[in-house]
């Protein structure tokens, strides 16, 4: 078994594990990202969503071997640093979304890629894309509300850029 | 009013050793002890000399926030500076902490020991500045972490060496601020760890990382009470990273199974091991299932029960009446399902032990691992971690008591994994239950007589004890004037292990109660609010009763400012109908208006009115998010949950069967907190039982489809 490349949150990474182990169990257990997490295994609750590549991806159903030379970005590597917090972590804090926060890292990175394809999401359009997310403390309403103020942020930084107040 | 009812709060109250609802099956000594009154400026308050404050949590914060509610009200006392505070979990310290979390206590009980733990930490404060300047103790005041007297100020880093030697204040006569000068009680202060939740470096249970740390994943019985025959570990030893595969026992009074546990080097390996061992169990397979359950409930439920409340004659009015109604009602297993499952990380040494746990009752499963493993209870310490939600699931000892086992057996830390499946097969149940109600109202449309005959798995046969300890919360207690009522009582015998799960009975007596009295008040032809209101007695609570009373005037409250909120007695929007709700529990006051359409068979929820009086909101934002969880973890039960049994196992394993209300199930919610100077109450658990009612009360008004069974399925 050779090493297996891939690139997590901007750092080259070699991983040497078994091609069929979950992504997931590979950021947690062997580099130590822990923000990523493990909710059903299976696919079904999506607290283990990354992006690949730019995708929302369930990182528990997707084996090593798949992401190898590909862009791994877990929710750590979301913002550049914590006093840099992407529009979506923002929001999530001013809302004050979470309860035991454990399904928060998926919404968040599910949600990051949900503005990025649509940057003014509807309710529906965030029920739709979030739909495979579970959240059990019942985090849903504070969840769309947060989109909708992401959005709100994203959009305000993007006239700032444009008046140059932005670098 | 029944005034001899137990309820679980109380028990959770009861004194100063930790007390549940049920007789401990464990003889812990540590958990014995009173507590000792003491110093606040160590076990709640740390003051480093750069001034910055570490607040101590001595509760579990498992999504609740009470890792920002107690300390908001500690610093509020003790006069500190919210920008300089740093909150953590205490370890165990049985003489100092009761850090058992549940039955929605943890505010209600401990707000006004944290403001005199406050107080106190201020008065030395003051106290150290006083001496050291030679000035009156009169003369001082505090601001934000100062101590000021005529020119003179110190911060409270430059006296908090001095003051921790001082003489500690009387905690019972420490005089405490006045409720108009509170700076961040009843402010919705942000969570202090809701920062980490966001950017993915919070800690919870499963991201506990101890040098040397191995991973294990436990083979448990499928069936309830098979032992273990025997096992072949070949397949699973040679999976690379697989360390070993030992057997470990069941614990009985841990509630923990015997077990096959395949030790590892990483999670996975762990996983994939467990999958390749062959284990053979033994006894025969319970009989047990859901459809003999059910047949044993309603056999109990033709049968007189235990008569547990009983004033007038219900059962004569009800026969002779021209106008009475009759309805049984239903209600599953239901399971946890915590977003983080279940696991624990210990270290077992042979001189003690460390125990990292997502739990609600670390001092418990610490008094559970000593037990288990020889060891004294002094030499164990518990850290407590973030737990990926608790509904009551983390009360118990089984997960803690299996990893202090296993490391125990391989002589090093080991952190026990536990799958979605595990978690959901090898939960500890909402009890299954099953209610025969009659009413009868008099020629002028008044509820003259009520009886309810409740039978249900029972809790604390489970644990040991009286069976209908827990199953009539909610039943018992009715908040209506009624001239004749009865309350009959059965527990059904079940070998499928029960607890408390959100809510606990009021989950499903609060179903059945605002349901029926819905069902009566249609049969009287009122308007379902109208009909409730006229039922609240009339009378007035003593103000200067020790423990909290039901109060109906709160109660009418709440109902009527829902009643506003949602415009209950307009037209609802086109294709839409209303139900409402209103519960007390945990000595607080909930009313619920659901909004809701059914088209092409499918129920959709749109909108829901929630009104609470929890006495005072110490963070109201706070209240509005228990509020908020509290109806989507009630929805998921309306609309999808049961668990099932058959052949003694359970059916469910993960989310594919057994659903949990996702992001378009959720209706827009809108919670009102009304505020006042009463006593803090329970948040956690009591916005759960309206809402199953309201939704199924609005599909009546849509549909004129009456939901006596949950899940609701549409005929």
């Amino acid at each position: 078994m050779s090493p297996i490349a891939l690139n997590v949150n901007g750092k080259a990474q070699s991983v040497d594990a078994d091609p069929q182990t979950p992504l997931l169990w590979v950021l947690r257990d062997n580099l130590n990202l822990t923000g990523t997490k493990f909710g059903c295994g299976r696919g079904f609750c999506s607290a283990c969503t990354v992006h690949v590549n730019g995708r929302a991806t369930r990182s528990c159903i997707t084996p090593l071997s798949t992401v190898q030379g590909k862009r791994v970005t877990t929710i750590e590597g979301l913002s550049p640093d914590r006093n840099h917090l992407s529009a979506v972590q923002q929001a999530w804090i001013a809302e004050q979304v979470p309860q035991c926060g454990y399904c928060q890292s998926g919404f968040i990175m599910a949600a990051a890629e949900l503005l990025a394809r649509k940057p003014q999401p509807t309710d529906d359009d965030i029920n739709e894309a979030l739909s495979g997310n579970l959240c059990r403390c019942g985090t849903y309403v504070r969840i769309r509300r947060a989109i909708h103020r992401a959005a709100e942020i994203s959009r305000a930084d993007v006239a700032r850029v444009a008046k140059g107040e932005l670098a | 009013m029944s005034a001899n009812v137990v309820t679980r709060r109380n028990f959770i109250r009861g004194g100063t050793a930790l007390v549940i609802g049920f007789s401990l099956p464990l003889e812990i000594s540590c958990q014995k002890q009173t507590k000792a009154q003491a110093n606040p400026l160590n076990a709640w308050l740390k003051i480093a000399p750069d001034n910055s404050v570490t607040l101590m949590l001595a509760k579990c914060e498992i999504g609740q926030g009470i890792m920002t509610t107690l300390p908001m009200v500690l610093a509020d006392e003790a006069d500190v500076d919210w920008n300089l505070v740093h909150v953590v979990h205490a370890d165990t310290d049985p003489a100092v902490y009761d850090m058992g979390t549940g039955g929605s206590g943890s505010t209600a009980g401990q707000f006004t020991p944290m403001r005199q733990a406050g107080a106190a930490a201020r008065q030395m404060l003051i106290a150290a500045a006083a001496q050291r300047w030679n000035v009156s103790r009169e003369s001082c005041r505090t601001a934000k972490g100062v101590v000021y007297s005529g020119s003179q100020k110190a911060t409270y880093g430059e006296l908090a060496e001095t003051a921790a030697k001082l003489p500690i204040p009387d905690l019972k006569t420490v005089p405490l601020k006045d409720s108009k000068d509170f700076a961040y009680i009843g402010t919705p202060v942000p969570r202090v760890e809701i920062p980490s939740k966001c950017d993915g470096s919070a800690q919870f249970g499963l991201d506990v990382r101890v040098p040397g740390m191995m991973r294990a994943v436990i083979a448990r019985c499928p069936y309830y009470g098979g032992k273990l025959k025997g096992f072949d570990a070949a397949k699973a030893k040679a999976i690379p990273g697989v360390i070993d595969v030992i057997a470990i026992p069941e614990v009985s009074n841990a509630h923990s199974r015997a077990g096959v546990a395949v030790v590892a080097e990483n999670t996975w390996a762990a996983m994939r091991g467990r999958d390749a061992l062959v284990v053979n169990w033994d006894g025969a397979k319970p009989e047990d299932t859901s459809d003999a359950l059910r047949q044993r409930m309603i056999a109990l439920a033709n049968q007189p029960g235990k008569v547990l409340r009983n004033e007038g004659n219900a059962s004569d009015v009800i026969a002779k009446s021209s106008r009475k109604l009759e309805a049984e009602y239903e209600m599953p297993f239901l399971a946890h399902a915590t977003m983080e499952p279940m696991n624990c990380t210990v270290h077992v040494r042979s001189d003690g032990a460390e125990i990292w746990a997502p739990t609600q009752s670390p001092e418990w499963i610490a008094g559970a691992v000593a037990q288990a493993t020889g060891l004294s209870p002094k030499s164990i310490v518990g850290h407590t971690v973030l737990s990926g939600g608790g509904f009551g699931r983390r009360y118990q000892l089984d997960f803690a008591v299996e990893a202090a086992l296993v490391s125990k057996a391989v002589g090093k830390p080991v952190q026990v994994v536990w799958t979605r499946e595990d978690d959901m097969r090898f939960d500890f149940y909402r009890p299954a239950n099953y209610h025969k109600l009659a009413g009868a109202l008099d020629e002028n449309n008044r509820l003259v007589a009520w009886h309810h005959r409740l039978v249900s798995t029972s809790i604390r046969d489970f644990w040991g004890g009286k069976s209908e300890g827990q199953e009539i919360e909610g039943a018992i207690d009715l908040p209506y004037t009624i001239p004749n009522v009865t309350l009959e009582y059965a527990a059904a015998a079940t070998s499928v292990p029960r607890a408390w799960w959100r809510s606990v009975a009021n989950s499903f007596n609060g179903f059945v109660v605002q349901s029926f009295v819905d069902e009566l008040a249609h049969a009287a032809k009122q308007d379902p609010l109208q009909f409730r209101l006229a039922l609240l007695p009339d009378r007035e609570v003593n103000p200067k009763s020790k423990e909290p009373e039901f109060d109906p005037r709160r109660m009418r409250a709440v109902m009527q400012e829902a009643a506003n909120r949602a415009a209950w007695g307009t037209a609802a929007p086109k294709g839409r109908s209303r139900g409402f709700a209103a519960h007390y529990s945990f000595d607080t006051y909930v009313a619920q208006v659901a909004e809701v359409s059914v088209n092409n068979g499918n129920l959709q929820v749109h909108r829901v009115t929630c009104v609470v009086d929890c006495g005072r909101a110490v963070n109201p934002d706070g209240v509005k998010a228990q509020m908020e969880g509290g109806i989507i973890y009630g929805l998921s039960a309306a609309l999808y949950g049961e668990i099932t049994v058959k052949d003694g196992a359970v059916e469910q394993g993960n989310f594919d069967d057994y659903p949990i209300a996702r992001m378009f199930d959720a209706p827009d919610t809108e919670v009102y907190v009304l505020t006042n100077d009463n006593r803090p109450t329970g948040c956690g658990e009591p916005g759960v039982p309206p809402i199953a009612p309201a939704i199924a009360n609005a599909l009546f008004a849509a549909t004129g489809q009456r939901i006596r069974k949950l899940p609701i399925r549409l005929t």
